[in-house]
Parts: C-alpha cells; sequence; structure tokens
C-alpha cells in the first residue's frame, strides 16, 4: 500500500559563504491518512526544512536538494512539473507555520486572503466564497465569523490569528496538514485550545497530521507516531506510547531526562553535554557520538543504520538494542 | 529558516566589520569604485605628480584649442589647459564634499543619537527643527544663505570654500540625524542597553560604548553617498556662480565658465563634467556595496 | 530567613497615547496592578503567568528600569525607589537582571570580556583595574565557558554560551538577588537543563536569591521554593511550591496547569483536563471585580462586583471569592 505522504531518503544542503551546510542527510518518514505523525528534533535539527522541501517553499539558492524523494500518493513530487506542485500545494498538501502575523497579509483582511484561494483555485463567485470563508471560520471556532471576516490579522489576537490560519489552511480540503510549530509562540492555555482543535479537525476529516515540534509534551498529547531527529538525521521513530515508555536512542532518552517535570520538584536535570554539532562539520560516525553517554569507538567510524526493533520501531544507533532494555 | 542561520553562525570567527570586509573583497563593484576614489583622493593630494603644467597660466593664444598630444583635454575659453585644471580641480571638489560630509555626519549625528536617547522634549524640538530645514528647497536655501555670507564682496579662497561647505553641511544634517535618531531608538529599545542599564551604567557610557558602535553603520553608508552627492552640489552651486568661484579651481567653476562656449569648445565642459560624475558616481557604488555589507538582511 | 526584598503594592501604568505634536492620554495599560509579595536571602520565588500578564513589567521596576507609577519596594528595609547616588550604586550591586533574549542582551559589538568586565568599570571600588582580567577569566570559568574565549564576539557563541555570558555579567559584581526575565525560554530543551542546572548551583555557592519569571510552568517548578501566579497584572495566588503545584486553590493556576501538556501518552485522557475559553482580556480595560471572571467557569455576580483579595484561603494566599482545591496535575 502506498503511503499518503512519504518522503524517502532526503538530503538537501545549504551552500552558503561558509560552507556547505548538510542540513538533510536522508531523511524518510510516511504520514497516511486519519494519522498524527510529530516531528520532534531541537533547532537545526532540520525539521522544518523536511517541511518546507515537501510544500516546495526552500529557497535555491542557498537550498539544494541532493537525492531523495517526496511522494504524495505515490507521485513523487520533487520530479514533477511546477504547475503540478503549484496543484498539489493547498489542495493536496498545506501548511501552518508558527508565526501566523507573519504568515497572514496585514493588508488584506483575513475573509480575502481565504477567499481569494476559493475564487482562484475553486472558481468561486466572491458570494460563494465569501459565505465558505465564514464557514471556515466558523469551524475553527472564530466567534461572530460574519463580522471577523472583514477583519485584519492585526486586529486578532494570537490564538485568533492561529485559528484563521488554520482555517485558511483548510480552505482547499487537503489531505495532508503540516503544522510547523503551531503553538510556540502561544500561552499554555491557548496552545491547548489550538491543539485540541487541531486534533479534532484532523480526526473529523481523516487527515494526515505532520506536527513538528521541540515540544516532547504537546508530542505526548497527540501524536500517534514519532519521528525523532537530530543533526538532519532521523535517530528514531516509534508510536508514542512505546518511544515514552522506553526510548530506542540515546539521545531520546538524554532528551526525556533533561525535561524539567510539572508533576515532582526535581533536583538537578540531567543533561546532554555539548552542543548540537555544526551542519558545516558533522562529526564522522553517528552525529550523536560526541555527547553521547553510550558512544564506543565504533561511534566515530561507522554511520549506524537503521535497526528494527519490532513493532515497527527503529532506531539508528549501534547499541539501539540496550538502549531499548535499559 | 532562522535556525539554520543560528547553527551556522557559531562558525564565523570574525567581527561585525570583519564580516563586512569579507563580504566587501569579494564584491567587484567595491574594488572599482575604491579605485576610482583612491585615484581622484591621489589627484587632490599630489596633483603635480600628474601634472608638470601650472593650472593658473592663461595663454590667451591657446583659446579654446581642442585635445592634442601637448594638451591632451585641450584648452578653455581664457587659454587654460583643461587637463591640469581638471587635476587640481580635484582637490576643491573633494575638500568641500570631505568638510561637507564631516560637518554632516558630526552635526548630525551626535544631535540625533541625543535626541533618540533622551526623547521627550529634546527629541521634539531637534525633530522640528530638522523639519524646518528639510523643508527648505536646497538650491534656494543655498543661494539664500551664500549671497547672504557674501554681502561684503571679495574673500579669498579659504574663506570661498568655508562658505560653500557650511551651506551644504546646514542644509542636509537633518538626513543623517534622521538616520542616526531611527536607529538610536531601536537600539535604545535593546537588550543589551538595558543590561548596562540596570547595571548602572551612566548615560555618557551607554551613549558611547553601547548605542554609538550599534548606530554607525546606517549613517557610513550615507555618508559614503552623501559625500558624492555633496561633490556634486559644490557643482551646482559654482555652475549657478553662487558656490566657488575664481581664484578657486574646482569642477564646477570649470564647468562654469565652460558654458557659454558650448557649440565651439564643447571638450571644455566635457571633461570636468565626465571627472564630476565619475567621482560622484565611485561614492555611491561604495556606498551601496558598504550598505550591502553591513547589512545583514540583504545577504 | 531575613527578608532581603519586600515589594508593597507596586503599581506601573504606562499611557497610551495618541497624537504627534500634542499628545493625549487616552488611557492606561494596567501592566503591574498592585503587587506584593517579600523574598528572603537565598531563595527562590518564581513568578509565572501568560503573555502580558505583567511579569517582565514587574522585572523592570524591580529592576528601576522604569520609575513605577504607585508603591514601594524595600531592599533589606530601605526604599529603593527614593534611592540616589551611592545608595542607588549600592543597590545597582546588590540586584542584577539576567534577560530573556541571549541574541540582543549581549553587545554585538563588545567581545565576551569587555561584556563581562563592565561592570568593574562602572564600579571601580569592586575590583582594582590590574586585577579585572584575572576576575573576567575566573568568572567565564564559573559559569562554564573557556577563559579562553575572552576576546571572542557574542555572535560567535551559540545561545546557550550566551545565556551563560549574560549570566557572568549579572553575577560580576556579588550581587544578592538575581532577576531572571525568562532566562531560560529561548533556549533548546537539551541546552535549557544545562542553564538550569547552572543557575541551581550558583545559587548554592554564593547564596543568591532570585526572583525567577518565566510562562514555563515546569521550569519554575523545577528551581523556586515560592510561587507567584500572575493574571493582568495582579497575583491572584501565592505559595509554596508544593501549595501551588499539588494544592491550588485558584480557579486560573488550575487552568494554567491542567494546560500544560505532560510528556506521558499513557495519560491521554486520564488528566482531569480544564480548557479555558477565549483570550486574555487587554490590560487597558480590564474586568470589572474579578480579573478572571470573564475566563472562570465558577464565575457569580459578586466576581464582577468585588475584587477578591489575595487572602490566606485553605492554606495560601488566594484571591478568588471560591477559592478551593483541586489537584490538576497528575
Amino acid at each position: 500500500m502506498t503511503a499518503l505522504l512519504e518522503v524517502e531518503d532526503l538530503h538537501v544542503e545549504f551552500r552558503t559563504r561558509d560552507g556547505v551546510a548538510r542540513v538533510l542527510n536522508g531523511v524518510g518518514y510516511h504520514v497516511d491518512a486519519g494519522e498524527t505523525l510529530a516531528v520532534l528534533g531541537e533547532s537545526g535539527s532540520g525539521k522544518s526544512v523536511t517541511a518546507q522541501t515537501v510544500m516546495g517553499i526552500l529557497d535555491t539558492p542557498p537550498a539544494y536538494v541532493m537525492r531523495g524523494a517526496v511522494r504524495f500518493h505515490g507521485e513523487d513530487l520533487l520530479s514533477a512539473t511546477a504547475e503540478r506542485r503549484r496543484e498539489v500545494r493547498g489542495e493536496g498538501i498545506a501548511m501552518i507555520f508558527q508565526d501566523a502575523l507573519s504568515a497572514l497579509n496585514p493588508v488584506f483582511t483575513v475573509g480575502f486572503q481565504i477567499e481569494e484561494q476559493l475564487r482562484l483555485r475553486r472558481g468561486m463567485s466572491r458570494s460563494e466564497a465569501r459565505k465558505r470563508a465564514v464557514e471556515l471560520l466558523d469551524l475553527v471556532r472564530i466567534p461572530h465569523a460574519r463580522q471577523r471576516v472583514r477583519e485584519y490579522p492585526h486586529q486578532f489576537s494570537g490564538g485568533m490569528r492561529q485559528r484563521a490560519m488554520i482555517a485558511m489552511s483548510l480552505a482547499l480540503d487537503p489531505e495532508v496538514l503540516i503544522a510547523d510549530e503551531p503553538t510556540t509562540a502561544l500561552d499554555v492555555t491557548v496552545q491547548a485550545q489550538i491543539m485540541d482543535l487541531l486534533a479534532e479537525i484532523q480526526r473529523e476529516r481523516h487527515m494526515g497530521l505532520v506536527l513538528i515540534t521541540h515540544d516532547l509534551g504537546v508530542v505526548a498529547e497527540v501524536a500517534d507516531r514519532i519521528v525523532v531527529m537530530y543533526a538532519g538525521r532521523i535517530v528514531e521513530q516509534a508510536d508514542a506510547v512505546s518511544l515514552f515508555r522506553s526510548p530506542g536512542h540515546p539521545y531520546t532518552e538524554a532528551l526525556m531526562k533533561s525535561l524539567p517535570r510539572l508533576d515532582a520538584k526535581g533536583t538537578t536535570l540531567d543533561t546532554i553535554k555539548g552542543l548540537p554539532p555544526s551542519l558545516l562539520r558533522i562529526p564522522p560516525g553517528c552525529p550523536f557520538h560526541p555527547r553521547c553517554p553510550r558512544a564506543e569507538a565504533v561511534c566515530s567510524v561507522d554511520v549506524p543504520p537503521q535497526e528494527r526493533l519490532g513493532f515497527g520501531r527503529t532506531s539508528a544507533c549501534h547499541f539501539a538494542e540496550e538502549v531499548l532494555n535499559g | 529558516m532562522t535556525e539554520q542561520i543560528s547553527v551556522l553562525a557559531l562558525d564565523k570567527p570574525r567581527g561585525l566589520f570583519g564580516d563586512a570586509w569579507y563580504t566587501l573583497r569579494s564584491r567587484p563593484l567595491f574594488w572599482v569604485s575604491v579605485s576610482l576614489i583612491l585615484l581622484m583622493v591621489l589627484m587632490a593630494l599630489f596633483p603635480a605628480l600628474f601634472t608638470a603644467k601650472d593650472p593658473t597660466l592663461a595663454q590667451l593664444s591657446l583659446s579654446r584649442q581642442p585635445p592634442s598630444a601637448d594638451a591632451w583635454f585641450g584648452y578653455d575659453n581664457q587659454g587654460y589647459d583643461i587637463y591640469a585644471r581638471v587635476i587640481y580641480g580635484a582637490r576643491a571638489s573633494i575638500v568641500v564634499g570631505v568638510l561637507a560630509t564631516l560637518g554632516v555626519v558630526l552635526v548630525g549625528a551626535s544631535v540625533g543619537i541625543l535626541a533618540g536617547f533622551y526623547g521627550g522634549w529634546l527629541d521634539s524640538v531637534v525633530s522640528r527643527i530638522a523639519d524646518v530645514f528639510v523643508g527648505v528647497p536646497f538650491v534656494l536655501g543655498a543661494i539664500v544663505i551664500l549671497t547672504t555670507l557674501n554681502a561684503g564682496g571679495d574673500a579669498g579662497p579659504a574663506r570661498i570654500v568655508a562658505q560653500v561647505v557650511l551651506s551644504i553641511a546646514a542644509l542636509s544634517w537633518p538626513v543623517s540625524m534622521r538616520i542616526m535618531r531611527s536607529t538610536a531608538i531601536a537600539a535604545k529599545q535593546q537588550d543589551y542597553v538595558k543590561a548596562a542599564r540596570a547595571l548602572g551604567a551612566s548615560p555618557r557610557r551607554i551613549i558611547t560604548k553601547h548605542m554609538l558602535p550599534n548606530c554607525i553603520a546606517p549613517v557610513l553608508v550615507y555618508s559614503t553617498i552623501a559625500l558624492g552627492a555633496f561633490i556634486g552640489a559644490e557643482a551646482t552651486l559654482s555652475y549657478l556662480g553662487i558656490g566657488l568661484r575664481q581664484p578657486v579651481v574646482s569642477w564646477g567653476v570649470m564647468i562654469n565658465s565652460a558654458k557659454d562656449y558650448l557649440r565651439v569648445a564643447p571638450h571644455a565642459l566635457l571633461f570636468p563634467a565626465g571627472f564630476l560624475t565619475a567621482t560622484v558616481l565611485a561614492f555611491v557604488m561604495l556606498g551601496d556595496a558598504v550598505r550591502e555589507a553591513l547589512d545583514p538582511k540583504l545577504r | 530567613m531575613a527578608e532581603l526584598l519586600e515589594v508593597r503594592n507596586l503599581v506601573k501604568h504606562f499611557p497610551v497615547t495618541r497624537g504627534v505634536l500634542f499628545k493625549k492620554t487616552v488611557g492606561h495599560v494596567r501592566a503591574v496592578d498592585g503587587v506584593s509579595f517579600t523574598l528572603a536571602a537565598g531563595e527562590t520565588l518564581g513568578v509565572v503567568g501568560e503573555s502580558g500578564c505583567g511579569k517582565s513589567t514587574l522585572a523592570q521596576v524591580l529592576m528601576m528600569l522604569e520609575p513605577p507609577t504607585a508603591g514601594e519596594a524595600l531592599f533589606e528595609g530601605r526604599p529603593m525607589f527614593a534611592m540616589r547616588g551611592n545608595a542607588l550604586r549600592d543597590l545597582r550591586r546588590n540586584m542584577q537582571i539576567v534577560l530573556q533574549d541571549p541574541y540582543t542582551s549581549l553587545n554585538p559589538r563588545m567581545t565576551v570580556g569587555d561584556i563581562v568586565g563592565e561592570p568593574f568599570e562602572i564600579h571601580p571600588e569592586v575590583a582594582p583595574r590590574g586585577s579585572r582580567a584575572a576576575r573576567v577569566r575566573e568568572l567565564l570559568d564559573v559559569v562554564g565557558l573557556n577563559p579562553e574565549h575572552i576576546n571572542r564576539y557574542p555572535h560567535q557563541f551559540s545561545g546557550g554560551q550566551r545565556q551563560r555570558i549574560g549570566i557572568a555579567r549579572a553575577l560580576a559584581l556579588r550581587p544578592k538577588v538575581i532577576v531572571c526575565d525568562e532566562p531560560v525560554s529561548a533556549l533548546d530543551v537539551s541546552i535549557q537543563a544545562q542553564v538550569m542546572n547552572l543557575l541551581r548551583e550558583l545559587q548554592g555557592e554564593f547564596g543568591l536569591a532570585y526572583v525567577f519569571i518565566a510562562h514555563d510552568l515546569s521550569v519554575v517548578r523545577h528551581l523556586s521554593d515560592r510561587v507567584a501566579v500572575m493574571y493582568l497584572g495582579k497575583i491572584v495566588e501565592i505559595g509554596t511550591e508544593d501549595e501551588i503545584y499539588r494544592h491550588p486553590t485558584h480557579p486560573y493556576t488550575q487552568a494554567l496547569l491542567s494546560a500544560v501538556p505532560v510528556a506521558d501518552p499513557a495519560l491521554r485522557g486520564q488528566r482531569d483536563v480544564i480548557r479555558l475559553t477565549g483570550d486574555v482580556p487587554s490590560p487597558i480595560d480590564p474586568p470589572s471585580g474579578c480579573r478572571f471572571r470573564t475566563r472562570c467557569w465558577k464565575a457569580q455576580d459578586v466576581c464582577a462586583e468585588q475584587e477578591p483579595a489575595l487572602v490566606d484561603r485553605g492554606g495560601h494566599p488566594s484571591a478568588c471569592h471560591f477559592a478551593e482545591e483541586r489537584s490538576v496535575v497528575p
């Protein structure tokens, strides 16, 4: 069975004045209809670049896709025509961003920005499009949608803006929604509202949801499956419950231990020593080995393959089994 | 895309001006403009290196002779050697440009940074005064200032140059003041200024150590472009007969005296005008290159 | 423990003005609206709240970067806001700040040595000129940076390292209090833990007291002895870390705690979830009576009419007419 959206062995580099940054080094994941895939990683792990490659919104230069494929219903988008890609964007795969204020155009009303897509892509008339825009704002629970459709983005609060952007992304009924840190800029009570909304919409429409985030808590609350990224590679993938119960990669394990807990006052947190590597000089072998408590000689020489751990889990660690068993 | 940039930033072992230099030195535009400017400056400092002739020697018998092997640029109406005068004229033009720029930057930037830092009534007063000066059309303002200053009659070369510099500076300082003021207001909000205030740093320290080094770049860019513009302004005023004049030799003065004989001796106008254009262009190009190098957003 | 800092009824309003030439005040942002608390030597007081609750303004006023509109603050019993000259210089030595954004809090044109050494330039009596370089190296070492990097510029460091530089600067004058304004919220998880551990170590080593301002409730719990919860310019509940996290009585505290996602998928759907509706009202025109009543599920008429005082209700101070304990953290 072909997956709804599949990313395969993606290699992307950024050519900068300071050299070539290998931002993605063989990233592969897939998401099916009705499934929530969380892509977890820190700054520079490549989680956003992967999404931008999928959407075809990377700037070249500096970014160059060196290898790999992005398949939507089995069709490779990277080799598709520009026209076909535009078609898929919005109708097939839509994306929402962290900063809704800069993602919305400040000089047009929120309604206009939703209607524009409907008129251009669906050939709707002005009044039909307006009606649909109000329905969409209603759907994302913006109160008084009929009035608010005429307002400008700056008249919306942070949470309402994020809702408006979700409404906009849903306008063309996409099959996959990519949400890039959708709640990072929001307060925790508003974040909870938005995550509930996303989860509900995803369930109702049977969409595939790719949730890109650095927040382990958010991941734990909504994800079905999780891929963990580090230095442009996927280091682990697993279903949410088993990943949190027993991580299969030292990086995931360390990340969880370094998190302060809400339910207990801790003492000293376990930390991950050092810094994430510069993408201009990724260490040989396993990119995590300089920071890894379990590293041995082999780790600095051989790149660990994706070790199969059963139940669809994989881990890119030479000692995956040991990590998994504690 | 911020995440890539922050990661890449780790690998740059240079200061911010070092970074700008790194960008600049790979740009041909920068090198072309710098060599042109260096050539002009060399001409202004050591004209004798370029010509052995006397720019004040008038040989009426040679009046309006076209360029020849003996006189590369020919002779003008009064029989002056145009090549020698173009070389010697660089000095007055560049002196006016440099002094006016210095005045504009010193006055404008210091007033601007104070207005931006203190805000309040000082800012309001200074800004309104600047508005008044900006409201006066440049040429009209210069005519008024220069004719008023010059009511007494004949003045020496130094005095004439000073008057022209003064009038250009008086009419142009608000631009650099506004640039400085707006960058200073932005810099004042920065957390490092807050941190310095929390340490108990004096206003003087905050302005000189924290704000000035971070605000100076846009003014530097402006002043580079302004220098070219002021050389042009000097020529304009001289052409109109209210700027530099005999006995001072400048490109503007030469253009002024050549304008009446354009049909019979176009070379008398073309050569100084060409040098003028090249110099102004060189500074504008340099300003462009410097701006691109200093502004990380354009990279 | 002796009270190091006592804040009484602190108010900070920012005027909202219209017009360019003739400015007219059309309203006030009530950023901080009557905040009182105490801080003992060596203690950490956590201040949590969502954006717009006034926690950062509180830091600015405490550091005397903004003058207060009303209210008083005593440092070791002496009123701070009236201090001038030498008394003020002394106060600056004793109270320092660590700011949120490691990218803007360091002057990009100064070397690390100049940044960390600046406190000594401003307070030359602390360290004689000749010993300063050694002191700066020592400070860099204390915060876990390589003292050899003294001549580098801020942009050559990562976010976490820059935050360490900011901490070294705050530490230079050996203050008694450090106000930390969201010191780890701009950092990645793995780096955040390093900086939090550093803050805790330094507290033990130098006997520091922290006012620790953050929006992340887990981070605050981890570091704080006592916690104050702010909403729209007011403290709605204050108590020990245990009282606030395990026995919260104010509905807002309960909603806030319940909204924090918990990193355990096994608990999905089994937690006591309180979902607030709507956004925080504008601090220019806050609701009458209790400010939380517009989003509160317990709100009654009395809440609109009478502002609940922050007084002991069931063990610790809580500003709710219907304060009642409800455990929401698993």
